[in-house]
């Protein structure tokens, strides 16, 4: 263990794993049962502005769950428990997931809470859940999340809200008009949400651009990674990959982000929008970073006995997961870096290495984001000084990466990228079944505000 | 969607009025209602034959006030003409003029019935004459009835009884509601297959069914009357229809399975979903249809080609499939959406109507192939029928189009679903091959 790094418990020799002898990945204690995903469904993602401009979060995440229930019959099912959450959430939407219920199909006895953390959000609320079923004391379970970036709160600033709070509590009319004197006329312009961080005032594109200078991500790889994005996710739709991920909403059947006929000279064209002050040469587009997305994700988790007793398809076992958070303030590591410390943590507990792993599933926050992760792990003194390793951590097979595409293409609801991501991958491990003999292993890997990251291996059923 | 004329002239000044101008005069049609009794008036069983008597029998048990004789100036609620042992067309006179007699005493939405022999079973020249005049008596009288009644033929094959299963099922389905918008059809009963209920409101309980093209329309309403009869239902549609798919699945508690029916491996997909979910399939409810109408001299291969891929090859392919599997075995049931297009033709459809067309001919030769099993395949072919789709049509067009049958108005897509729901059922087990029309004896093609 290094002093200032965040090392990672040494792995096993990866020979262990490959014997084929050795526990799977996320045998714990022997009382665990499995927790597994049995489908899912989001709505297509919509660009901000776009097909959801008049739909709200609670709108769109009913809209997803009811798709879920519709797809496996869960009509008046009471569900263990249902947990979803927003980034960007009304005061007033405060039981969003419970109301998202209770407007759905699903029986009204079903349990439901909120949960954020920020881009993480999704995932946390399939690890979390999947806890619980790990545990018995839930038998199954929908996790989800959404995100409207059209439809977002605008707070009054922050001098108007004393104001107001004042003139309620002001007794006489004297007092009432002494309160409202007060008011001055920039008071009255609106706060509204942005992402930038509270703590460095940098929007995490600036940070992003900090970090993909640091680890010197050129453009070209960049706009490669983004191509390949929408790629892959132009001909997943095409093959019907989605026919079963997906229910169309408001008139959108496809994600409304993806361009399926752009080329990697057509995102050469776009001009710089991140890092234009860095002195280095600004790198970051709107084609590699993904825009502001709207849009709604659920899945479906449970024992493998509920999955058995419902008729239900068990695609995948959540096997483990696994948060960090780095240190941006300081700048001692960039912004979105968390998961390039998670994922050696996480695969060390499992005696596990990244060759041993069949589809890599990195969020694309941006191209830069991924690529700088990648290239940290194959850095010798980042493994050493920062993972605490002998080396390198690794290097990951480009053709295991997002191979039905990720956010650049489909866009990025915050939130609902957990679930879309998880969904899809349980599907791709079921697919692919067994590799060498043992199930198929999938990484997901979420960066999100605040430096942190939350990371998590899934294994075919 | 809704017929405001009809609605105008059912009651009161409107009614008058109408009367006077001589213009149509459509009445709301009595349709069926869950809990409500399956008719309202005496039913009288006209016929001297055995099968008339046994008839008259098994109806007393369904709980109906059966008359064997004409009571003058009391409102029937239905008139069954029993005419199984006709041998000369002599023979017609006596009981269609005494059952001519009570016909002014037919309360609204009353029903006639025929039960008769088929034709084409007979080898005597004037046993064959006097059966097929059946058909011509009943089709002229359906257009002389009034007020929302309906007169409705059964024929009996050479293995049938009045009393056999599938005619009972037939009868009752014409006598219900549930016939509301077929007018002067025959449904021939071939065998003394099927099975009556034990719930007659639960007629498709424990069955699991699949309705494709189940989104909108016939295929929604397809979908809730299935529910309503008891069924486990299985929604397909094309994935871009996914919205209004998990809202009538929610609805009918059932699954969506967002599949486009035109792909190769749509039947084992269904299969697969069926057997999954619920072990086995009972019912595949071909509903799924596209018009590209164009004039032939305008017609192009990429509407041609669509509306045959899926109208037709589709349906084609997934009862291939389906014959094939383990899991579609016990007493299937195979119905299919033709139309009247494909029976009387269309100007503008002829890639429509030769798809059509097409599954009548499926139909007749898939019998034989389903009924090795104990199954059963008909289809039904709407006419006129209020959706979203006919109210795209031009005011004055559309409204011709709904006057033109016997009823003097369009149909519903529930009224196309009460007859494939029937046609589903175990009660139609001894019917097979058919074509029903539900056009309200439509004055094209008829």
């Amino acid at each position: 263990m290094s002093v200032n790094g965040q090392s990672v418990p040494r792995p096993q020799p990866a020979a262990a794993s490959a014997a084929g002898k050795t526990q799977h990945a996320g045998a714990g204690p022997a009382q665990l049962r499995k927790a597994v995903v049995v489908g899912g469904n989001r709505i297509p993602f919509a660009r901000t502005g776009g097909a959801y401009t008049k739909s709200s979060n609670q709108d769109m995440l009913t809209a997803a769950l009811d798709g879920l229930i519709a797809r496996f019959g869960l009509q008046d099912e009471r569900i263990g428990e249902v947990a979803a959450g927003a980034v960007l959430k009304h005061s007033r939407d405060f039981n969003l997931t419970r109301e998202a219920v209770l407007g759905s199909a699903l029986s009204a006895e079903t349990p439901a809470y909120d949960l954020q953390q920020a881009c993480a959000t999704g995932l946390e609320t399939v690890l979390g859940l999947a806890n619980k079923i790990k545990l018995g004391q839930i038998d199954s379970a929908i996790a989800g999340g959404v995100d409207s970036a059209s439809d977002a709160p605008i707070a009054v600033s922050e001098g108007l809200r004393e104001v107001l709070l004042d003139l309620n509590r002001a007794k006489t009319m004297s007092r009432k008009l002494q309160v409202l004197s007060r008011l001055r006329p920039k008071d009255l312009a609106p706060d509204a949400p942005n992402t930038g961080e509270p703590r460095t005032g940098l929007s995490m594109g600036e940070h992003q651009a900090l970090t993909t200078a640091q680890w010197k991500i050129t453009r070209e790889a960049q706009d490669e990674l983004a191509f390949n994005s929408h790629r892959n996710l132009a001909a997943a739709y095409d093959a019907g990959f989605f026919d079963d991920l997906l229910t169309p909403y408001r008139g959108l059947s496809r994600d409304s982000n993806l361009r399926a006929d752009t080329s990697p000279e057509k995102l050469a064209t776009l001009k710089p929008v991140f890092g234009k002050n860095l002195g280095a040469e600004a790198t970051m587009t709107a084609g590699n970073s993904t825009p502001l997305t709207d849009g709604a994700s659920t899945v479906l988790l449970a024992s493998e006995e509920w999955a058995d007793a419902h008729d239900l398809p068990k695609l995948a076992a959540v096997i483990d997961g696994e948060a960090a958070a780095v240190d941006f303030v300081h700048g001692k590591d960039g912004l979105l870096m968390a998961p390039a410390f998670a994922v050696p943590r996480l695969l060390a507990r499992h005696n596990l290495s990244l060759a041993d792993i069949d589809f890599f599933e990195i969020h694309e926050a941006f191209a830069g984001t991924v690529l700088s992760t990648l290239a940290a792990w194959e850095d010798d003194e980042f493994g050493r000084t920062r993972l605490g390793l002998d080396g390198a951590f690794g290097s990951i097979d480009r053709a295991k990466l997002n191979v039905n595409g990720s956010s650049l293409a489909a866009g990025h609801p915050f939130a609902a990228t957990g679930g879309r991501i998880v969904a899809s991958l349980a599907k791709m491990l079921h697919e692919k079944g067994d590799v060498n003999g043992r199930p198929a292993r999938g990484l997901v890997s979420i960066c999100a505000a605040g430096g942190q990251g939350v990371v998590a291996i899934l294994e075919a059923l | 969607m809704s017929d405001k004329y009809t609605r105008l002239v059912s009651h009161g000044l409107g009614k008058d009025l109408a009367k006077r101008l001589g213009l149509p005069q459509p009445v709301v049609l009595r349709r069926h209602e869950p809990g409500r009794p399956l008719i309202d008036g005496p039913v009288l069983v006209q016929g001297s034959t055995g099968g008339a008597d046994e008839l008259a029998a098994t109806l007393l048990d369904w709980n109906l006030d059966v008359r064997r004789h004409a009571i003058p100036k009391e409102k029937l609620g239905a008139i069954i003409l029993v005419l199984d042992e006709l041998a000369h067309p002599g023979d017609l006179e006596k009981p269609v003029l005494t059952a001519a007699a009570s016909l002014r005493d037919l309360a609204p939405n009353a029903r006639v019935i025929t039960m008769s022999r088929t034709a084409g079973s007979a080898t005597e020249p004037a046993t064959a004459a006097a059966r097929q005049g059946v058909d011509g008596l009943l089709r002229s009288l359906a257009k002389e009835l009034r007020a929302g009644a309906t007169g409705n033929g059964i024929l009996l094959a050479d293995g049938a009884r009045t009393t056999s299963p599938a005619a009972l099922g037939a009868l009752r389905f014409f006598i219900s509601g549930r016939s509301a918008f077929v007018d002067g059809q025959f449904l021939t009963v071939s065998s003394g297959a099927g099975q009556l209920p034990d719930d007659v409101e639960k007629p498709l309980a424990g069955k699991v069914a699949v309705v494709t093209g189940a989104a909108r329309g016939i295929g929604a309403a397809i979908a809730r009357t299935l529910y309503r009869d008891g069924a486990t239902l299985i929604l397909v549609d094309i994935p871009a229809a996914g919205e209004h798919l998990a809202a009538v699945a929610n609805e009918v508690h059932g699954t969506a399975l967002q599949l486009d029916i035109s792909r190769d491996d749509a039947g084992q997909r269904i299969i697969d979903h069926a057997a999954a979910r619920h072990g086995r399939l009972d019912i595949m409810i071909h509903n799924a249809g596209i018009t590209r109408d164009k004039l032939l001299a305008n017609m192009d291969a990429g509407r041609w080609n669509s509306v045959l891929a899926v109208n037709i090859a589709a349906q084609l392919r997934i009862n291939e499939a389906l014959l094939a599997s383990e899991h579609f075995r016990d007493s299937p049931r195979i119905v299919s959406v033709a139309s009247t297009s494909g029976i009387a033709g269309n100007r503008g459809q002829t890639n429509y109507a030769a798809s059509k067309a097409g599954v009548i001919g499926m139909v007749r030769a898939t019998a034989a192939l389903i009924g090795e099993r104990g199954g059963s395949i008909n289809a039904v072919a709407p006419g006129f029928i209020e959706t979203e789709m006919t109210a795209r049509i031009p005011f004055a067009t559309r409204e011709v189009a709904r006057r033109l049958n016997s009823l003097q108005q369009g149909g519903r897509p529930g009224d196309v679903a009460e007859a494939i729901a029937f046609l589903a059922s175990d009660a139609a087990g001894g019917i097979s091959g058919e074509v029903l029309r539900v056009c309200g004896q439509n004055l094209v093609g008829a």
